[in-house]
């Protein structure tokens, strides 16, 4: 560009068609926020141990590996890591449970322990809350308002369902499966513990399940939730590690059945694994869902729930509305106001009551949005980043708006999980359909219309498991969860989700 | 069957400027309130939040003492130098001589309701010679309502015509339209009317929530929408429109939430008085004693506040 024509764009930055400059927002430090660190004491160890048997327990091999804060990348605490002996260790203990105590006990029974467990989550949610930002780096905000309450109210739902399983699938016997092997993701470690437990353990089945290895803490505390409730030992064995030791509990030969919420990559895996067996599955794997926008839908409120669909979590949610196809005749006003509202995000420290964007999971994760954030520039996808300061350590990653997406992008293609948002635009209802649908995935989407009869419409038409209308990113425990296609399985939560842990005659 | 012409016209309105969705809105709303506002931003809210107020007494008991009271008040709220000035009174438009009187030269303003206040429900005519009236005598600002009965039959050019007409006749005083939203019940029609009044307002005229005179007033979420409004005007336009929710603020918190709402959507060039106000009669207190337990630490009683509201 001829260097004249750059001083003019400096004095004038922004002048419209008329040379009238275009009225702008400013969103200054006029009036600052000072920080609102949450205080709560976390009550961490300085040492893990397996969780097998009703006991903390050293793993077999002494072996134990760091839990980083992905804010400060400090060390928390050492975790135990599990070995082959420890996974069948734990599996005895649940075999155990299940032919002596849990197996047998009646429905209502159960449901104390649940009720209990859930109380208890309660009393201590402001502790919980706090480690899991630690742990994880989500806003405290988040695991305040959201995982904690939300994992509490999975196991008094479920606990409900303890006494009233005949209710379940009417006219049919209904019984535990048995011993389960389950296998959790990094990006809502409790609330996923809670989805997996509360479900099988109200059914009357025992479980090893094996938190993600960047996210073991808050498992482990519920551990000491489960001592504290009395739980019989064994009905919930806890080992952590790596690949590894989540590859030994889905393989070994004790589980009937197993579950696993995770990246599509790692269910394929296992799902090959499982091949010629006669074990039971459920797969709740990735997701690259649609945000449809209508013309005629309420704009701000379409902009407010794209920005909770793709930056909640950092957009570390399977389900988060990653990709968003517009209206070709709002398409521009819906790109101003998009940028209008995310310059007002919050980055920052996860422990900040006011932070609306925490830290990335891990280093890993981090590099594996950048290199796909590359990608989408170098396709030549026009980028938008807000200019907030970014912590200087830590795992930080701006909130980032591609637009000018289209289906063959990279970034509107394979699965980011971060806070990235690639627009897409489209001219006809069917268009919008067709590019919805036109991905591997399948595990939510979102619409947005005034119009009640195009809801109806797409809510058949789009192939997902969950369809939100005029909002997004909302669940409760009664509302079954689950994909299509390469989202997987099964659902967890509701009737249907107890089914996938009950054995029918 | 073709929608009554009132339906039709509505309908046009709002595919111009688009629907709300209540359930959104509120939700919007509902993060502002989770902010953290502590230390010195809190003070510095608190401050800014005084200097909004337009102290407000609308009573048929109102008497140029009680006018008189209150001015005083407005212009030295607190014993503490540092706290700010109100930014105006309000007052019916009989008291605006005696208001006048007390705050002329000073940065207090006078305002005063007209337009037969609060349900508009006289001759036009008679309307307008309310306004020149409180012009005349020396009111800075005019709080007009809308004619909610014309608006509710869909008669949008009359509600246009009339605020037109109040404009003329306000001079150079500014005009504040207060939609009285509690009668128009959903946000799709306060987002209507708010563009109804800012199509014809100049830049530093304001769109008001409520009268206080009836059951609903400002909330934080249809003040959202009348602020998405003007944001949504400023940008198309250039216009700068001012906001003032009124009635059922009360309490310092719920004023920093106000101001959370501000920052957050119309961004810092609205965190001034000339383009926010809280119309207020009970709210100032709050405010004092908050900056006061900011300062020392400690809750004072009512009592330690002058010209106080709460029994004790």
């Amino acid at each position: 560009m001829p260097p004249t024509t750059q001083d003019k764009r400096k004095t004038a930055p922004r002048a419209g068609s008329r040379g009238r400059a275009v009225p702008e927002l400013i969103f200054g430090d006029l009036w600052e926020y000072d920080p609102a660190p949450e205080t709560a004491d976390p009550k961490l160890k300085a040492r893990y141990d397996l969780f097998i048997g009703g006991e903390f327990t050293a793993p077999k091999a002494g072996a134990y590996f760091d839990t980083i804060n992905p804010a400060t990348e400090q060390k928390l605490a050492d975790v135990a890591l599990a070995g082959q002996a420890d996974v069948d260790a734990a599996y005895r203990a649940a075999q155990r449970a299940f032919d002596t105590t849990w197996g047998r006990m009646p429905g209502r029974e159960r449901a104390k322990y649940l009720y209990r467990v859930a109380r208890l989550l309660q009393d201590r949610a402001r502790e919980f809350a706090v480690a899991e930002t630690l742990n994880g780096g989500k806003p405290i905000k988040e695991s305040r308002d959201f995982d904690v309450p939300m994992a509490a109210a999975h196991f008094f739902y479920h606990a409900g369902w303890a006494d009233k399983l005949d209710y379940v699938a009417p006219g049919r016997k209904i019984a535990p499966l048995g011993v389960v092997g389950q296998v959790i993701p990094w990006n809502f470690p409790l609330l996923m513990l809670a989805w997996k437990l509360a479900p099988a353990l109200a059914m009357g089945n025992c479980v090893v399940i094996k938190p993600a290895e960047t996210t073991p803490i808050t498992a482990l505390k519920l551990a000491e939730i489960f001592q504290q409730a009395g739980l019989p030992p064994g009905v919930v064995n806890i080992v952590t590690g790596a690949g590894e030791t989540g590859a030994a509990v889905m393989a070994h030969p004790t589980p009937v059945k197993v579950a696993f919420t995770g990246s599509t990559e790692v269910g394929k895996v296992i799902m090959r694994s499982l091949a010629g067996t006669d074990k039971k599955m459920t797969m709740e794997l990735g997701g690259k869902a649609a945000n449809i926008i209508f013309d005629d839908a309420p704009l701000d409120q379409a902009v407010e729930g794209v920005v909770n669909g793709i930056f909640f979590n950092q957009g570390h949610v399977c389900c988060a509305g990653s990709r968003l196809l517009v209206h070709e005749p709002v398409a521009d006003r819906v790109l101003a106001k998009l940028k209008n509202r995310v310059r007002v995000l919050r980055v920052g420290d996860p422990m900040d009551k006011n932070t609306d964007l925490g830290a990335i999971n891990s280093r890993q994760q981090l590099e594996k949005i950048g290199e796909l954030v590359d990608s989408g520039v170098k396709e030549g996808a026009e980028i938008f980043q807000p200019p907030c300061r970014l912590p200087a350590k830590g795992f930080f990653f701006r909130p980032t708006l591609f637009s000018g997406v289209t289906q063959s992008h990279r970034i509107a293609r394979e699965e980011i999980f971060g806070p990235v948002l690639s627009i897409l635009t489209f001219r006809t209802v069917d268009e919008a359909v067709e590019k919805a649908n036109n991905t591997a995935y399948g595990l939510s989407a979102g619409v947005w219309t005034d119009k009640g009869s195009r809801i109806l419409k797409l809510s058949t038409e789009l192939k997902a498991g969950v369809i939100w209308a005029n909002t997004f990113n909302k669940f409760d425990p009664a509302s079954p969860f689950g994909g299509y296609k390469e989202s997987g399985f099964g659902r967890e939560g509701g009737r249907q989700g107890l089914l996938d842990y009950a054995k029918l005659t | 069957m073709l929608a009554q012409p009132s339906q039709a016209a509505f309908r046009r309105l709002l595919d111009e400027i688009g629907t709300v969705d209540a359930v959104g809105v509120e939700e919007r709303v509902a993060k502002f309130t989770s902010r953290s506002i502590k230390k010195a931003s809190k003070v510095k809210g608190l401050a800014t939040a005084v200097s909004m107020v337009d102290m407000t007494t609308l009573e048929g008991k109102d008497t140029p003492g009680k006018i008189a009271s209150l001015c005083q008040k407005a212009l030295r709220p607190s014993e503490d130098p540092s706290v700010p000035p109100v930014a105006a009174v309000c007052v019916y438009s009989a008291m605006v001589r005696h208001a006048k009187r007390h705050v002329a030269g000073t940065a207090v303003k006078v305002a005063s309701v007209a337009t037969a206040f609060p349900s508009g429900q006289t001759g036009l005519r008679t309307r307008l010679a309310e306004v020149r009236a409180a012009v005349g005598d020396g009111a800075d600002e005019i709080d007009m309502v809308i004619n909610r009965g014309a608006y509710l039959s869909g008669d949008y050019n009359r509600v246009k015509d009339e605020i037109c007409a109040v404009l003329e006749a306000c001079g150079g005083s500014a005009l504040k339209v207060i939609l009285e939203v509690g009668e128009l019940e959903t946000y799709d029609s306060i987002r209507a009317a708010s563009f109804l009044a800012m199509s014809v307002l100049r830049p530093g005229d304001f769109i008001k929530t409520s009268t206080g005179k009836t059951t609903s007033n400002a909330t934080l979420g249809n003040t959202q929408v009348m602020i998405e409004a003007i944001r949504d005007h400023f940008l198309d336009t250039g216009i700068a429109i001012s906001m003032k929710p009124a009635g059922g603020i009360r309490t310092a918190k719920q004023a920093l939430h106000y101001l959370v709402a501000v920052k957050e959507t119309l961004g810092d060039a609205w965190l001034t008085n000339a383009r926010y106000r809280f119309g207020a009669s009970s709210l100032l207190n709050d405010l004092l004693r908050q900056l006061e337990k900011e300062r020392t630490g400690a809750y004072q009683a009512p009592y330690y506040f002058s010209e106080t509201a709460e029994s004790y």
